[in-house]
């Protein structure tokens, strides 16, 4: 009677999960593999074709990228929010939640007026005399690592700041007392009681810029392609609906390994659990 | 208070903050200028723009589109979401262990890849309407925020109140609205607003299942984009912050923008 409880409970959601999710996906995934070339053909054309290796190496480059600095950005701003007294957290936290939930198109047209031929950034650098000439900022690897880290920093200093919350302050007191200093304290007390947050934190940060659409697409364009827009121009422009599945399929297979992996070495690196 | 931090890490952390806060309000100042090009700062202080997004024929279409998608996907999400986190958090061990991956699979799942199967194989192989797919895409990416949030409101639940009510011989669709509902009410407004913005916010999923005739306004706004360069956009941004400021406020008197944090 339980069970049927639980289960009748939990149905809809899963029914929901199964026919809109599971399902369309499955069938993406399958159409890639019963093509008349063969089960495999669509890969071996995906990774034979040079622009397609390039468009997904330079992901996985531009999403280490903004993995790393968003990291180092990240953590060093959650250890200071975390210590900072209450009245300033608090504005530092809505400081950090705002940009989170505004939306996407938003914060990466921000940095479109910054960075564009006309742009703040150009405008400044030609009245200080720095430059005589306009730099080409849009449009390059740089500009689309540049609004990624803008976009994902909230995220990863909310992620940290909650980690570094939840490290008894005893800890950090008996490394005190016991003559630590501040830095030892933080390289072989803090540091390694965060590293579980900061693997969950790249996790997030690396599929997400894996993953992203809009960004890449507003301030990389055709010189810039990543795996979202390549997808979504083979599917919307080109109409070869095989090779846009294909470049679906790469994408779940890359994600879910990612967060499989970092899951095992978060489960194993926890001190706590042991 | 401050504890022993470097004054070089404050001096970063200034740094950081001023670069998260500093691009929107170069948009707030675009969106005021009073010129037909974006230029910060603002030449001349004007609401024209403001006006200009409702002379707009397709941002008041978005507009509309877009609020309809997020209270439907929203309200959905709810009916839906509410009594699995009951059940994911009451009766666990009667349910099995791949229910709770399959509920991690909307937030897995790459958005973009769910768009494009919906468009592929719902709308196009079942030739159905694509607001059908448009609309339960939404639901399903809005629903792991409100499992979240309507889990850890059940976390602070005293469950022997509704044992009591149920054993006093009251029937379990009374149980539900009139003990556990108030009780994580607080829970309920938080899930609803953070679903709304984020469906509202949607790009990755909206952007393969619009097209002529039916499009979201950050679909809209992309457009937009591509042909013109003038400060509608920047207006229809400032729109956008003024709801974030909203959900903010109700975040923060239901559950508390810490939340967030964890």
């Amino acid at each position: 009677m339980k069970r049927f409880a639980g289960w009748s409970l939990a149905f809809p959601a899963t029914l929901l999960i199964v026919v809109f999710l599971v399902l369309p996906v499955l069938a993406t995934i399958w159409t890639t593999f019963t093509t008349p070339a063969g089960p495999f053909a669509t890969y071996l054309s995906f990774f034979g074709s040079s622009f397609r290796r390039t468009v997904l190496f330079r992901t996985i480059q531009v999403s280490l990228a903004v993995t790393a600095i968003a990291l180092v950005v990240g953590f060093l701003t959650a250890y200071v929010v975390s210590r900072a007294p209450g009245w300033l957290k608090s504005i530092l936290i809505i400081a950090a939640v705002f940009p989170l939930l505004t939306g996407v198109v938003v914060r990466s047209f921000a940095w479109l007026i910054i960075l564009g031929k006309n742009g703040i950034l150009n405008s400044t650098l030609l009245n200080l005399g720095l430059i005589s000439e306009p730099i080409t900022m849009l449009y390059t690897q740089g500009a689309v690592i540049v609004a990624m880290v803008y976009l994902f920093v909230p995220l990863m200093i909310l992620t940290l700041v909650g980690v570094l919350e939840s490290i008894p302050d005893d800890l950090i007191q008996a490394s005190a007392s016991l003559g630590a200093k501040p830095s030892a304290t933080f390289m072989q007390v803090t540091l390694p009681l965060a590293v579980p947050g900061l693997i969950v934190g790249a996790v997030l940060v690396f599929t997400g810029s894996f993953t992203s659409y809009a960004t890449p697409q507003l301030l990389g364009g055709e010189q810039v392609m990543m795996m979202g827009t390549l997808m979504y121009q083979q599917a919307m422009v080109t109409f070869d609906w095989v090779a846009a599945s294909t470049i679906a399929a790469v994408m779940v297979v890359i994600t879910i390994a990612i967060v499989a992996a970092m899951n095992a070495v978060a489960r194993r690196l926890n001190p706590m659990a042991t | 208070m401050t504890r022993n931090i470097h004054p070089l890490l404050i001096a970063g952390t200034v740094l950081v903050f001023m670069f998260l806060v500093g691009p929107l309000i170069i948009v707030l100042g675009a969106a005021l200028s009073d010129t037909t090009y974006l230029t910060f700062p603002p030449q001349g202080l004007s609401l024209r723009w403001f006006e200009n997004i409702f002379q707009i024929d397709a941002f008041r279409r978005t507009i509309f589109t877009s609020l309809q998608i997020a209270l439907l996907s929203t309200t959905i999400a709810l009916i839906i979401g509410i009594p699995a986190a009951y059940a994911l958090n009451r009766h666990r061990i009667q349910l099995p262990g791949w229910l709770s991956t399959l509920f991690i699979l909307p937030v897995l799942v790459p958005e973009l890849v769910l768009g494009f199967s919906l468009l592929k194989n719902l709308a196009v192989q079942f030739n159905s309407p694509i607001y059908i797919s448009l609309l339960f895409g939404h639901s399903l990416i809005v629903l792991p925020y409100v499992v979240r949030v309507i889990s850890a409101s059940l976390a602070s639940f005293d469950f022997s109140i509704e044992e009591a009510a149920i054993s006093l011989g009251s029937p379990p669709l009374k149980t539900f609205f009139t003990i556990l509902l108030p009780n994580v009410r607080s829970g309920v407004i938080a899930a609803f607003i953070l679903a709304f913005i984020t469906s509202i916010n949607d790009v990755s999923i909206s952007i393969f299942l619009t097209g002529p005739g039916l499009s979201t306004l950050p679909i809209q706004l992309l457009a937009h984009m591509e042909q013109f360069f003038d400060p509608t956009v920047a207006s229809v941004s400032v729109l956008l912050m003024l709801l974030t400021v909203a959900v903010m406020a109700v975040v923060e008197r239901t559950l508390g923008l810490t939340f967030l944090a964890k």
